[in-house]
């Protein structure tokens, strides 16, 4: 949604355009580097122009939602899931260069935490229970990233790698409240009455619990994306940036490194905790399996795919997650393969494209054709300086 | 006092496996400054190839052999082919390449041996002696481990101690361009590192396999995380370290396995982990605070 | 190994480096041709740099360099911090690729040769900062600069031992517990283990005292004039550089701006004063 071309004046405007990118980052300079003479069709007032994206997306997710059908809706929720997480993810790994591959686990205490709090006899508002969802990530988030804060790089990685191995394992050991092996299955909320007449006037179609939920994810989607564009538009953002690109010049800026490191944590895990308590409503079952290290690995090829801090990146990279894998199961059931087998295939291509990406576009989807459109624009400024 | 006795035993034997991969990612952090986290993944994936063959009715020996070369020649086009171009580059790029693999290899195992667990059976009794009345943790198999694990450590120390190419490892480790001035091919010499890494690493899959008697494509996922838990613990540049960490870490995982639960080991290791991270980052045996984690 | 047996012939003298005396076979061979080339100031260039560029990005550092190192002399190549002189000897051993010119060595263009295959060519760099591997022992920094010859006589680390004794009492230790100036002895017989007909050395006398730079700088004249070794020194102490050296070359800005006589070049006052800082 930030990655909308605009004429923003950011401190840091115009550093990318000097020299190819070589780090997986690099997106995210991009980012804040589209120098004056972008479209202009946009407000130029940042949170105006965010919330006519806002608008403008929320119509077309009703027109999406509403022309296709409900096995279309399911994969809305799962992609809004991923979409969340990987959003959260991208503004720590792609602003603030800190890596995590704990944010499966992170996404486990939302969607456990919803899971608890649904199944009580007199169920609580939903909206409270994703902000508790949200709250009891952000605390844990909080507590990783006090750690994670010192911690960079490789030991990062496997710090929140153990953390991601370690984690599921207090859901078997609390077995009778956290339902062990099993998990627990979660109870659909029920949808209110304005919801089944809303649609039935829209479009006359059948308000299911499916639909239901569908909207719920999307609209958790877009709020967090809203909110995220705009922090990354603030001060808050560009503060990360400094922390992850001038470490030592943001020190002596008298930045607290620390303090923001730990705050790029604790937003990142909300997002993972509010994907976790939609995964919940979603999925309906919340279970160890569902939260191994692969799910941390795909979020970050997700984000990776996308590049880095581009949370229009992460949202298509989120996307392939979802319908990458169908494409592939298909394929790989027509060569004879049972299904969990097929299944796997797309996990060996999600690998494969780690490294691809890696190694030829560490700018990642989004980010390469944004610096190649970027480059195009300076080649075409440098000419009609020297003509 | 038996128990006590039992998880003692146990402890050093799956720390003496934890110190062997440990090992294999000192190995290539040494050289590459990168921490392969493709390394459980390859371990798994080189088992599977020596348990197909062995359940093909060849011997376990034959399957060892082949997962060892398998190992070696993995190893060794993975640094080629997809480590060599983020060597030095940024380090968030190194390791999500590794992370690529590690995802892509496990699936891989997968696809091509299905999902299922597979029973492995080990080279030796896995009975445990007896004393007196009393059945100790430790049995033949137990003992080949230890012995197979020692063997190695040995070896490596020869190579780096006592060779001309441990000599030229250890100098492109320390000192890449140095060694490069001294006419020294410091590109091989990071691809034998990596190749005999992951002959270590294959090593401890074979060893591991036989002591949990079932693997499936992720037996090897707590055993990549105990193992670089080891390596930090033993400071990471260290192979006498990442050894002890090893032995360290399998006896204090052994303690929490039978004194509370085996649902708490990897919970454990976190803990362990971040503790030594803050307060030890050098890991237990630095003498100066110098190296940031 | 068969590479060390061609070097070893087609090295002439100039290989036995500090080691020749009574070395047996390829030593007693060089003995004494490699006198005849020391000193003459008719002789050949040993390496020949011609329209050397490089450059680091946009940054142009290096900008069409010219010079020669000549058999059996001491080249010094002098000038401010940032002139290039380091970018020249990286170039030089390949470390940094050049975007134009060429670098022969011995009539070979080396220009494009992959770094370590310099050293088996008869060119050792000793690089700034010393360049020793404190992680090794003394003695294994010794033993890495002579891997590429394959097996190496023991008498060869003995000799470099007595050429310096302060580092043979510590050849043990590693080699982080050594002073600046027993890390700049070390990497010197380092280079010349690999027995080197031209050694490039980039600012040895960087925080060493002034005693220390002295001595270094003795033995360096020595080993030229007694062996025939041939010296390419980059220095910033240009006054020290000087007095050893037997050609000057002052590089400014990636360019060099004369090219002369050791002693003429230090009694001219006003290059001096513009380039030298003395």
């Amino acid at each position: 949604m930030s990655d909308l071309q605009t004429p923003a004046s950011s401190p840091t405007a115009g550093a990318a355009t000097s020299d190819a990118p070589s780090t997986a980052t690099a997106a995210s300079n991009a980012s804040s580097a589209q120098a004056a003479g972008g479209r202009t069709f946009l407000p130029r007032n940042t949170l105006l122009r965010h919330l006519l994206v806002l608008v403008l997306c929320a119509v077309g997710a009703v027109v999406l939602l509403e022309t296709t059908d409900l096995g279309f809706n399911a994969q809305v929720g799962y992609v809004a899931f991923y979409a969340i997480a990987a959003g959260g993810l991208t503004v720590l790994t792609g602003l603030n260069g800190q890596i995590s591959l704990g944010h499966g686990a992170l996404m486990a205490v939302g969607a456990y935490t919803t899971a608890l709090l649904l199944d009580a006899e007199e169920p609580l508002p939903l909206v409270v229970v994703f902000l508790a969802a949200v709250a009891l990530t952000s605390l844990v988030g909080a507590i990783v990233g006090v750690a994670a804060a010192r911690l960079h790089g490789p030991y990062l990685a496997g710090a929140t790698l153990a953390l991601a191995v370690g984690l599921p394992g207090l859901a078997l050991y609390y077995r009778s409240f956290l339902g062990g092996e099993q998990g627990l299955t979660v109870s659909s909320p029920d949808r209110p009455e304005w919801f089944t007449d809303v649609i039935r006037s829209l479009s006359g179609g059948s308000p299911s619990g499916v639909k239901w939920i569908a909207y719920i994810s999307v609209a958790c989607l877009l709020i967090t994306y809203f909110l995220l564009a705009n922090l990354m538009r603030s001060r808050v953002g560009r503060t990360w940036r400094a922390v992850r690109d001038q470490e030592v010049a943001a020190e002596l800026a008298g930045i607290d490194l620390g303090r923001w490191r730990v705050l790029a944590f604790v937003v990142s895990a909300a997002a993972a905790g509010l994907a976790g308590a939609v995964l919940a409503l979603v999925v309906r079952l919340t279970a160890p399996t569902g939260f191994t290290i692969v799910l941390s690995l795909s979020l970050l090829t997700a984000i990776v795919i996308g590049g880095l801090g581009s949370l229009l990146g992460a949202l298509i990279g989120a996307a392939l997650l979802v319908f990458l894998p169908r494409v592939l199961r298909d394929a790989g059931e027509s060569l004879d393969m049972d299904a969990a087998q097929a299944a796997e295939i797309s996990y060996v291509v999600y690998g494969v494209i780690l490294v691809l990406v890696m190694l030829f576009a560490p700018a990642g989807l989004v980010g390469s054709i944004r610096l190649a459109w970027m480059k195009q624009r300076a080649r075409r400024a440098a000419g009609g300086t020297t003509r | 006092m038996r128990e006590f006795i039992n998880l003692t035993l146990g402890g050093v034997i799956t720390g003496a496996v934890y110190a062997a991969f440990a090992l294999a990612l000192v190995l290539i952090w040494r050289s590459t400054r990168i921490v392969n986290f493709a390394q459980g993944a390859m371990g798994a994936l080189t088992t599977f190839i020596a348990l197909s063959l062995i359940e093909s009715g060849q011997s376990y020996w034959v399957g060892l052999v082949v997962a060892l070369l398998a190992g070696l020649v993995l190893g060794a086009v993975i640094e080629r082919l997809v480590i060599r171009p983020v060597e030095g580059g940024p380090e968030l790029n190194a390791v999500i390449v590794t992370l690529g693999l590690f995802i892509a290899i496990q699936a891989l195992i997968s696809v091509l041996f299905g999902v299922n667990q597979r029973a492995f059976v080990a080279p030796f009794s896995t009975i445990g002696f007896t004393v007196g009345d009393s059945n100790l943790a430790l049995s033949p198999n137990t003992l080949f481990t230890l012995g197979a694990v020692l063997l190695v450590m040995a070896g490596l120390v020869a190579l780096f101690r006592f060779t001309r190419v441990g000599l030229a490892m250890r100098a492109s480790a320390f000192g890449q361009e140095v060694a490069r001035l001294l006419g020294v091919r410091v590109g091989r010499m990071l691809t034998l590192g990596w190749a005999l890494a992951a002959v270590v690493g294959s090593l401890a899959g074979m060893l591991i396999a036989a002591e949990v008697t079932f693997v499936a494509p992720t037996f090897m996922d707590s055993l990549i995380v105990f193992g670089f838990v080891a390596a930090v613990l033993g400071g990471l540049d260290s192979p006498i370290g990442a050894v002890v960490g090893g032995l360290l870490l399998g006896l204090a995982l052994s303690y929490v396995r039978g004194y509370f639960s085996d649902t708490l080991t990897g919970m454990a290791a976190l803990v362990i982990l971040v503790v030594v991270l803050l307060v030890r980052p050098g890991g237990l045996f630095s003498t100066t605070q110098t190296r940031r984690a | 190994m068969a590479e060390t047996g061609a070097h070893g012939s087609t090295a002439a003298g100039a290989a036995g480096v500090g080691l020749s005396k009574g070395d047996t076979g390829r030593g007693a061979a060089t003995g004494s041709s490699v006198i005849a080339g020391g000193g003459t100031a008719t002789a050949d260039a040993v390496l020949s740099v011609e329209g050397l560029s490089a450059a680091y990005g946009p940054v142009k550092a290096l900008d069409g360099v010219t010079l020669r190192a000549e058999q059996g002399r001491i080249t010094a190549v002098l000038g401010a911090n940032g002139a290039g002189k380091t970018t020249l000897l990286r170039t030089i051993s390949g470390l940094v690729r050049p975007t134009a010119g060429r670098v022969v060595l011995d009539g070979e263009d080396v220009t494009r040769a992959p770094v370590e295959a310099m050293v088996t060519k008869g060119m050792a760099h000793v690089p700034e900062g010393r360049g020793v591997i404190a992680e090794l022992t003394v003695d294994e920094n010794l033993r890495v600069g002579s891997l590429f010859r394959g097996k190496v006589a023991q008498d060869e680390f003995d000799r470099v031992y007595d050429l310096f004794p302060r580092i043979a009492e510590r050849r043990g230790q590693t080699a982080h517990t050594l002073s600046g100036g027993e890390r700049q002895m070390l990497v010197i017989g380092r280079a010349l283990l690999a027995r080197p007909r031209l050694l490039l050395l980039d600012e040895p006398s960087l925080g060493l005292a002034p005693r220390i730079v002295a001595q270094i700088f003795a033995l360096l004249r020595k080993l030229v004039d007694s062996e025939g070794l041939s010296v390419l020194l980059v220095e910033q102490n240009a006054r020290s550089a000087l007095s050893v050296a037997d050609t000057g070359v002052v590089l400014n800005l990636g360019r060099v701006v004369v090219t002369d006589d050791a002693a003429r070049l230090a009694g001219d006052e006003d290059l001096r004063h513009a380039y030298l800082g003395f």
